[in-house]
């Protein structure tokens, strides 16, 4: 039996709600066990640790405090979030490398009657855990319809690989691992270069034409090399390919049209799961043309977005286009 | 200020070496910022997917930490504008920890008000406002109130795809809140209080 800690992030259980049906349905195959942290916050994400230190910190640690203390039979906290996972893993490193640091918010967390003895846990995020505990033989055995002939661009991201205080992927621009899991669901893995790029992160939030280029490059690339879909690992990357892609489109004036799903959602189709156990069709993009080459259907649903009022009417703002909206910022 | 020799003077230099901006955000970076190894290779900035748009590439911008330009220096957008990807940290030869100096250099900047263009620190501010109420972050509430104030007109664009995140069940109308907020507040006040006094 495989047991962990799971610390899910706020993400999965909203925007990225996908992704933890989809997990849910691949437990049982592969005899996997997790046990949520009780009374997880929010790690704080990218935007904590431009404000304050040690309280960006302290909101970091109570989660490897309570992790701790929580923990029966297992050290290893797993975050299927990228983001979480390099926030969880920075703050137990750096405790370690800065003890002041540290001390500093251990004494906070005793504010709340917890600690934290940084190195107690291990963090790992949920491709490490499949690809190099469960292993690719044991996903390889629970296939019962193999993704044959889908094209899919494995995209990784960068919070996952990178800094790597544990040294724990294959490399830091062109690891293999989702590649290889990919693969061992026998879907078509293209060759993908811009595995590792960002997503754009937080931009698509507070500087969009920075963001769109990120965005378009990805997209493009993966459309160029003939992929009919992405396979992500994380649910900010998920977010802003699939829920920005569209305004990409119009920025660029683009036509774009590329599906973007969890890799567990493509495991739970391999094992044999219905799409609708899975949380397909909920994306923004539609997947229903793209599986629909591996003969699986996708309930219909209403797509947002798609039917827009034509032009005339009554006077709405126009949305911003790269040639008409404003300068980029230099 | 250290004492300005003439020749300095004479030669048009506006002051003598001076470290302690270098010290100061070294010693505010969580870790060990390495920042003062830097040795200007630039390949930070060859490795940036977002160096157009930054006012400094990454390089330029530690050599003017290092030439104590504190105001030059909060007032530049690349901080802002770096998306934490870890390109530049994987590679650099020194073992900058690049992305966590940017960190540091948001909040100094925050706090020294000169940063002009309020939309970033005003998102993280309203991020952390989130969380330090519910524990967890809302979106919903994040992106209505950042969009009303910085970016009104994009709203009605944005809509559809507001829309479908609803419909969807991909964004919670209300919050979720953690049980034991009052020990997240203790914990946070402390930590600030820390934060003042380091």
């Amino acid at each position: 039996m495989n047991k962990y800690l799971l610390y899910p992030g706020c993400s999965m259980e909203s925007s990225a709600r996908a992704y933890m049906e989809s997990l849910n349905a691949i437990m049982e195959p592969l005899d996997l066990h997790f046990e949520e942290i009780e009374d997880w916050n929010c790690c704080g994400a990218t935007e904590y640790l431009g404000i304050n230190l040690i309280p960006a910190y302290s909101l970091i640690a109570r989660n490897l405090a309570l992790a701790a203390k929580q923990k029966n039979g297992t050290r290893t906290v797993v975050a299927p979030c990228s983001a979480c996972y390099l926030n969880l893993a920075k703050a137990d490193y750096y405790m370690q490398e800065r003890p002041t640091l540290g001390e500093k918010v251990n004494q906070a967390l005793q504010a709340g009657g917890l600690q934290y003895v940084p190195g107690t846990l291990d963090v790992r995020h949920l491709i490490d855990i499949l690809v190099y505990d469960i292993g690719l033989e044991r996903i390889r055995s629970s296939v019962v319809r193999p993704l044959h002939g889908l094209r899919v661009a494995p995209y990784m991201g960068c919070m996952l690989p990178r800094p790597d205080y544990q040294h724990r992927w294959s490399d830091h621009e062109h690891p293999t691992e989702l590649d290889d899991l990919l693969r061992a669901l026998g879907a078509d893995v293209i060759d993908y270069p811009l595995t590792t790029s960002c997503c754009g992160g937080h931009m698509t939030q507070i500087g969009p034409e920075t963001a769109f280029e990120l965005i378009r490059r990805l997209v493009a690339d993966a459309d160029e090399r003939g992929a009919v879909l992405m396979a992500t690992v994380c649910p900010m990357c998920q977010m802003n390919l699939d829920a920005y892609q569209n305004e990409m489109n119009h920025y660029f004036g683009s036509d774009y049209h590329m599906p973007i799903l969890f890799f567990t959602q493509l495991m739970g189709l391999a094992f044999g799961r219905e799409p609708e156990e899975l949380g397909i069709g909920v994306e923004l993009v539609s997947s229903r043309n793209a599986l629909a080459t591996i003969g699986v259907e996708v309930p219909v649903t209403q797509e947002p977005g798609a039917k827009r009022k034509k032009d005339e009417g009554l006077p709405m703002p126009r949305r911003w286009t790269k040639h008409e909206g404003k300068e980029s910022v230099k | 200020m250290p004492h300005m020799t003439d020749e300095r003077v004479r030669a048009g230099l506006r002051h003598e070496e001076d470290l302690s901006l270098l010290n100061e955000v070294s010693m505010k970076t969580a870790g060990v910022s390495h920042l003062e190894m830097c040795i200007q290779c630039g390949t930070c900035g060859g490795s940036c997917p977002v160096a157009m748009d930054m006012d400094h590439t990454p390089r330029m911008l530690f050599a003017m930490l290092r030439a104590g330009m504190r105001e030059e220096v909060l007032r530049s957008n690349t901080p802002w504008i770096c998306v934490s990807c870890y390109h530049c940290v994987v590679r650099c030869p020194q073992e900058v920890h690049i992305a966590d100096v940017m960190y540091t250099l948001k909040g100094m900047a925050i706090k020294a008000k000169l940063y002009t263009d309020s939309t970033a620190p005003h998102f993280s501010q309203t991020f952390v406002d989130m969380v330090e109420t519910f524990g967890r972050s809302y979106e919903l509430g994040l992106a209505t109130r950042h969009y009303l104030r910085h970016f009104p007109l994009r709203l009605p664009g944005m809509m559809p795809m507001g829309f479908g995140m609803i419909t969807k069940g991909r964004m919670a109308i209300t919050p979720k809140k953690i049980k034991h907020m009052d020990q997240l507040k203790k914990i946070l006040e402390c930590a600030k209080e820390l934060e003042l006094t380091s």
